[in-house]
């Protein structure tokens, strides 16, 4: 405003009405602006958006002049001799006009697509982070139903000829079932939790299996501290034992193993297998892909996961990365508490069921 | 009645054996841990009713019953198979799901006792249960008195002999009470191919093809077994082989 009010003093133009003039284009050159911007705000064009800017500035540039004319024009009246110099000056108003309504457009145009795909950018880290999280909570969450009733068989079984240890392992059951419920909310545990859960789950098969199954667990006290992802471990171990018991005939013993090495925590699970009557296992195959998909959700590398054959074992091995920072914050005691309430509900049937039973049993 | 129960859990086998205690007629003459002692306690015992678990060791419930010429009738006992489920459940054959109660038990024995011949749709099921994924990569056949699993990729080719099927293999060959098309079809998905109608070969052995005779071929493979092909045969494989 101030820079046409001094350029039309300049051409010796006096006081009202060079402020008049620039007042006024200044004005309406300012609503075109706002105008242009606040249309891109709710509309931004696609595809042939430069043609777009141009035709909307040139017709927007039209139109301010347009208006221009008209307001100083019932501003001043006819016939006040300083239309002549309105009208010779319209090729430089008009020409700045529009550079000014372009360019306006134009930095609109760039700072509202730009804000757009921040969003869509943080949308879809949104989107990826939910299906990762998502995902990653069924792959923990998968609970072997055979193991479930087939314990339950067991327990029925131990109801009449030995209630005391039928008890006892609903008490088992109940503990391995409520350390899912709690675990599936976690990321991370260290090696010592997952082991005793891993135990709970190894006293529940060697009620099933009896004598055949054996179990050999080695490590060393540095190991116990390291991170591992929750529920890692005992699917690992599932996978172990029902290879080596449904492939073989006889005693079987599964060994794990768990090593500190340099950032990185080494679990080798061993099993027995019969060579001459298993398929060659394709990948990692037998009912590790799901462990293998985990580790890559959380780590994004592949190979952390690795089976071998060795004459009559067949040998998993996992590799665990020790980041520091890994540690997750608790997430919200509320799931907590219900994975407890429904683990107790669990437990409470159980009960009721084996007290009824010995009750009738008594009678 | 002669009883024998197969599972390879001590206390699965205990409920079934508690449960059977209020039948006085009933009289338990074997228990068996896995599908080669059932097969031999079948043989020697010759039992009216046995009780079968389906997860075994090596062979499972229904291989074992394949190897079996006049299988008794069977109460099939599962905790959790969805195959097997869906086999059971177009039959009329009886399965208890684990835990089961007494009065499901009764209720199964009491289905046996009214309709005792139940060996027709027993062999349904094992044909059924025959196309599930765990017994679909392994064939179970019996050789003199030993039992033989072969994966199937240690097989050569299969040839039609009468009711049977010839299996030949790396260890030499083995019968098989099947017919063609079954295997045609359970192969299917791996590297098999009906080369002709009284063959079907896998496809991963093949070192030649030569014209033979009129329209037909021959195939030889890394064996030296040489295998005659159809002229529809010969389609099949190109097909297979991708040429």
């Amino acid at each position: 405003m101030l820079v046409q009010y001094i350029m039309l003093r300049q051409l010796n133009i006096d006081e009202v009405h060079a402020i008049t003039d620039s007042m006024v284009s200044n004005i309406l050159l300012a609503a075109c602006s706002f105008f242009i911007s606040n249309n891109m705000k709710y509309y931004l064009p696609r595809g042939e958006k430069y043609w777009y800017i141009l035709v909307v500035s040139l017709m927007v540039s039209f139109l301010w002049m347009l208006a221009q004319h008209g307001i100083l024009w019932l501003i001043f009246k006819e016939g006040d001799s300083y239309f002549s110099v309105i009208r010779n000056s319209w090729g430089i108003r008009f020409g700045a006009g529009f550079l000014l309504i372009s360019s306006m457009s134009m930095f609109s145009l760039l700072w509202y697509s730009q804000q757009e795909q921040k969003e869509t950018e943080q949308r879809n880290t949104e989107t990826e982070r939910l299906s990762k999280e998502a995902e990653l909570f069924k792959l923990r969450q998968q609970l072997q139903p055979h193991f479930l009733f087939n314990s339950l068989n067991s327990i029925s079984a131990l109801t009449s000829s030995d209630p005391e240890k039928a008890r006892h392992m609903i008490q088992q059951l109940s503990d391995f079932l409520r350390g899912t419920l709690r675990k599936n909310e976690q990321q991370w545990n260290t090696l010592e939790e997952e082991l005793n859960h891993l135990q709970l789950y190894l006293d529940i098969e060697k009620v099933r299996f009896g004598q055949r199954l054996k179990t050999e667990i080695i490590y060393k006290d540095e190991a116990l501290t390291l991170k591992i992802p929750a529920l890692l471990l005992q699917p690992i171990v599932e996978n172990a034992i029902k290879f080596g018991l449904y492939d073989t005939i006889g005693e079987v013993l599964i060994k794990l193993e768990a090593t500190k090495e340099v950032n990185t925590l080494k679990i080798v699970v061993q099993n027995p297998f019969d060579p001459e009557t298993s398929q060659p296992v394709k990948g990692t195959g037998f009912g590790l892909s799901s462990i293998q998909r985990r580790l890559f959700l959380l780590f994004a590398r592949n190979g952390l996961l690795s089976t071998k054959k060795e004459g009559q074992y067949f040998i998993t091995t996992v590799v665990i990365p020790q980041i520091t920072g890994t540690q997750q914050p608790d997430t919200s005691s509320e799931k907590e508490q219900m994975a407890d309430l429904i683990s107790s509900e669990i437990n409470s049937r159980i009960h009721d069921k084996i007290n009824q039973t010995i009750k009738r049993k008594m009678k | 009645m002669k009883v024998v129960i197969i599972d390879d859990e001590l206390l699965a086998r205990g409920i079934v054996k508690e449960y059977l205690k209020s039948y006085s007629e009933a009289d338990l003459i074997a228990e068996c841990s896995d599908g080669f002692e059932g097969i031999k306690a079948i043989q020697e015992y010759k039992p009216d009713l046995i009780f079968l678990d389906i997860q075994m060791p090596k062979i499972n419930g229904f291989e074992m019953l394949e190897l079996i010429e006049n299988p008794p009738a069977v109460i099939f006992t599962t905790a959790f198979d969805e195959f097997a489920i869906k086999a059971f459940e177009s039959n009329a054959v009886d399965y208890l799901l684990k835990p089961f109660s007494k009065e499901r038990f009764d209720k199964a024995i009491q289905k046996y006792l009214h309709h005792a011949d139940t060996t027709t749709s027993t062999q349904e099921v094992v044909e059924t249960a025959a196309q599930s994924p765990t017994q679909q990569n392994r064939v179970v056949v019996k050789d003199g008195n030993k039992i033989k699993i072969i994966p199937i990729n240690k097989i050569h080719y299969l040839e039609a002999a009468d009711d049977y099927v010839k299996i030949i293999t790396d260890e030499g060959s083995f019968l098989k009470k099947r017919t063609m098309n079954f295997f045609e079809e359970s192969l299917s998905q791996y590297h098999f191919a009906r080369v002709h109608r009284s063959y079907i070969a896998n496809t991963q052995l093949i070192t030649r093809i030569d014209p033979y005779e009129k329209e037909g071929h021959l195939l030889l493979l890394t064996t030296g077994a040489k295998i005659p092909v159809s002229k529809a045969g010969y389609m099949k494989l190109k097909e297979v082989l991708g040429i």
